[in-house]
């Protein structure tokens, strides 16, 4: 009998396929042979923890299914399930119109002063918060220090236009798709600049002040795709202390700048879930941009710090940019929208010196007028 | 005539309280009967046993989770690992439960999750509970001990590559004859499907059996 026939007849043996009269004689070819009933023993073995796992396998799946159903059913409420926090929903719902009737009266007018008493009176008073996008006078003074270099090669800001705000942002998608924050796009154009100071035109797609996110696309024949994008997007919290680094343009000559530092907090400002805090120098201008950690993985996106405390800043997990990109695909399907979530990363195995040399290509200023 | 009224009163007060009795020992005869349906029910894969479970048990579980330090996901990884270990001890024969289901789920959650704290080091010293829980160290021990069988052999599995893991899942767990996987991937014959699946066995047994070996 050769060792396939064999296994096979053990297998029969031990799953009762045998006749009676096979098993007997099976049984006495056993008992007279060790090396046999040694085989039967280790595939019972095995067969017994095949069982096992196929058993709680398929257990698995049932209860997975069992709560996905639920779920998409409404049976809970992802994140909320705190009685203080469906509280605050509630109330938040019931008195959204007031409140926004008031904030775009006393908006408009803040608005108006705020930048200008934030320039000159940075930490005071006011918010704890502060976003990190550039402020409007930040970025006038700016051009006019750089004015003839602005001059030089023609600016893509349309001529009667103002700057309103800027920040950072990188590509999730090939075909040229930008992710920022909402904060950072005040106006309703934009431009973006790539780290060797080329403007390209924008648009925008989509931009969602509650979670502070926003997609553009590049729409510039300048623009060169490239074929992939190096790093994927994590799909889980990430683990508190993990090192993380980041490339943005806080600095107004539109120079990448790197910076590196650590989860300190798996929740944002005020134990807020949809962010995490992080231990890093985040300046205005860092807005929008990205966090990465060592393997190649976007873990979220710096959006905003707190002011009193140096090197705080917070982030917005990386799972709300798939959720955004989610919608987008949902929402935008008849005008052809469809962005990739990149699942594969180049590169894991770089050094920290070659990935950023990569990544920076990726990484764009951001800026919106009107 | 007063003294009458009040004995009847007091009668009345006696049949009153038997009744309520009563009743509430009937209604604890019929959660103890629903439980053991429900058990039953889980034993045997029956998707609505394990849906009343989550309906029933899920919010206290999510709101433990978040009351320490934990996410919503978290919640949700915990209390599938609580209704994997229910459902494998139901599965024995020498299951018994002594205490309500609702309290099993919790005392197990509760010792995974406080593990899981330790691991991230975020544990602060104490936790916010508000449930009752029992001692259940010893099926722990032996949820743990599975799941370790379990990861070895999804492990030794997914390193087989194609078609070995199809072709063997599709023989152990999905229980398809040899003729049926033979016409699935393709094979122009049974005999030559049985050749392909001994050569991935005699693979899948050396994997396992390297850790596990060194696991025991």
């Amino acid at each position: 009998m050769d060792d396939r026939k064999l296994l096979e007849t053990i297998e029969d043996y031990l799953t009762g396929k045998m006749s009676a009269q096979e098993m007997a004689t099976f049984e006495i070819t056993r008992k007279n042979t060790p090396e046999l009933d040694q085989m039967v023993v280790e595939h019972s073995l095995f067969l017994q923890q095949m069982d096992a796992y196929a058993t709680r396998r398929n257990f698995t799946k049932l209860t997975e299914s069992t709560f996905q159903h639920l779920l998409a059913r409404g049976e809970w409420a992802m994140n909320s399930a705190l009685p203080y926090k469906v509280k605050m929903i509630q109330l938040w719902n019931k008195y959204k119109k007031v409140t926004a009737i008031a904030a775009s009266v006393g908006g408009f007018i803040a608005l108006a002063t705020s930048a200008f008493i934030m320039y000159f009176a940075p930490s005071l008073n006011g918010n704890k918060l502060l976003q990190l996008s550039k402020d409007i006078e930040v970025i006038k003074k700016n051009q006019q220090v750089q004015g003839h270099l602005l001059n030089e090669v023609k600016s893509k800001v349309p001529e009667n236009a103002t700057l309103l705000s800027g920040g950072s942002g990188f590509l999730i998608d090939p075909k040229g798709y930008i992710i920022t924050n909402a904060h950072v796009i005040k106006g309703n154009g934009a431009i973006v600049i790539n780290n060797l100071g080329q403007e390209l035109h924008a648009s925008i797609i989509y931009a969602d002040k509650n979670i502070d996110l926003a997609l553009l696309k590049i729409e510039d024949k300048d623009f060169s795709a490239p074929a992939t994008i190096p790093f994927t997007i994590r799909k889980k919290m990430s683990d508190l202390g993990e090192e993380i680094f980041t490339l943005g343009y806080p600095r107004n000559d539109n120079t990448i700048v790197y910076g590196k530092g650590y989860l300190s907090a798996q929740t944002g400002f005020e134990g807020d879930s949809s962010t995490f805090q992080v231990q890093i120098s985040a300046n205005p201008g860092s807005s929008g941009a990205p966090l990465f950690n060592d393997k190649a993985e976007l873990i979220g996106i710096i959006s905003t710090r707190e002011k009193l405390a140096v090197g705080v800043a917070f982030a917005i997990k990386s799972n709300k940019i798939i959720d955004l990109m989610h919608a987008v695909n949902d929402k935008e399907e008849a005008n052809d929208v469809k962005l990739k979530i990149s699942k594969e990363a180049h590169q894991e195995t770089f050094n920290r010196k070659n990935q950023i040399t990569n990544y920076k290509n990726y990484i764009f200023s951001v800026r919106s007028y009107n | 005539m007063q003294k009458g009224n009040l004995s009847t009163l007091k009668k009345l007060k006696k049949a009153y309280f038997g009744l309520l009795l009563h009743e509430l020992s009937i209604n604890i005869l019929k959660a103890e009967l629903n439980e053991q349906a429900l058990l039953k029910g889980l034993a045997n894969n029956d998707s609505k046993a394990v849906e009343t479970l989550y309906k029933s048990h899920f919010n206290m579980i999510q709101h433990f989770v978040l009351n320490n330090n934990g996410s919503f996901d978290d919640a949700r990884d915990v209390f599938q690992e609580a209704m994997i270990a229910l459902y494998e001890k139901v599965q024995s024969d020498s299951f018994v439960l002594t205490c309500q289901i609702k309290t099993y789920l919790f005392s197990i959650c509760k010792h995974l999750w406080l593990k899981r704290l330790h691991q991230m080091s975020k544990f602060s010293g104490s936790l916010n509970v508000e449930e009752d829980s029992i001692s259940v160290d010893d099926d722990l021990i032996d949820f743990e001990k599975k799941d370790a069988a379990f990861e070895m052999m999804h492990y030794a599995l997914n390193s087989l590559g194609e078609p070995c893991k199809s072709l063997l899942e599709g023989y152990y767990i999905n229980k398809k004859g040899m003729q049926e996987l033979a016409d699935n991937f393709g094979y122009t014959n049974a005999d030559n499907a049985k050749n392909q699946k001994y050569k991935c066995l005699l693979r899948l047994k050396k994997l396992f059996f390297a850790q596990y070996s060194i696991g025991d």
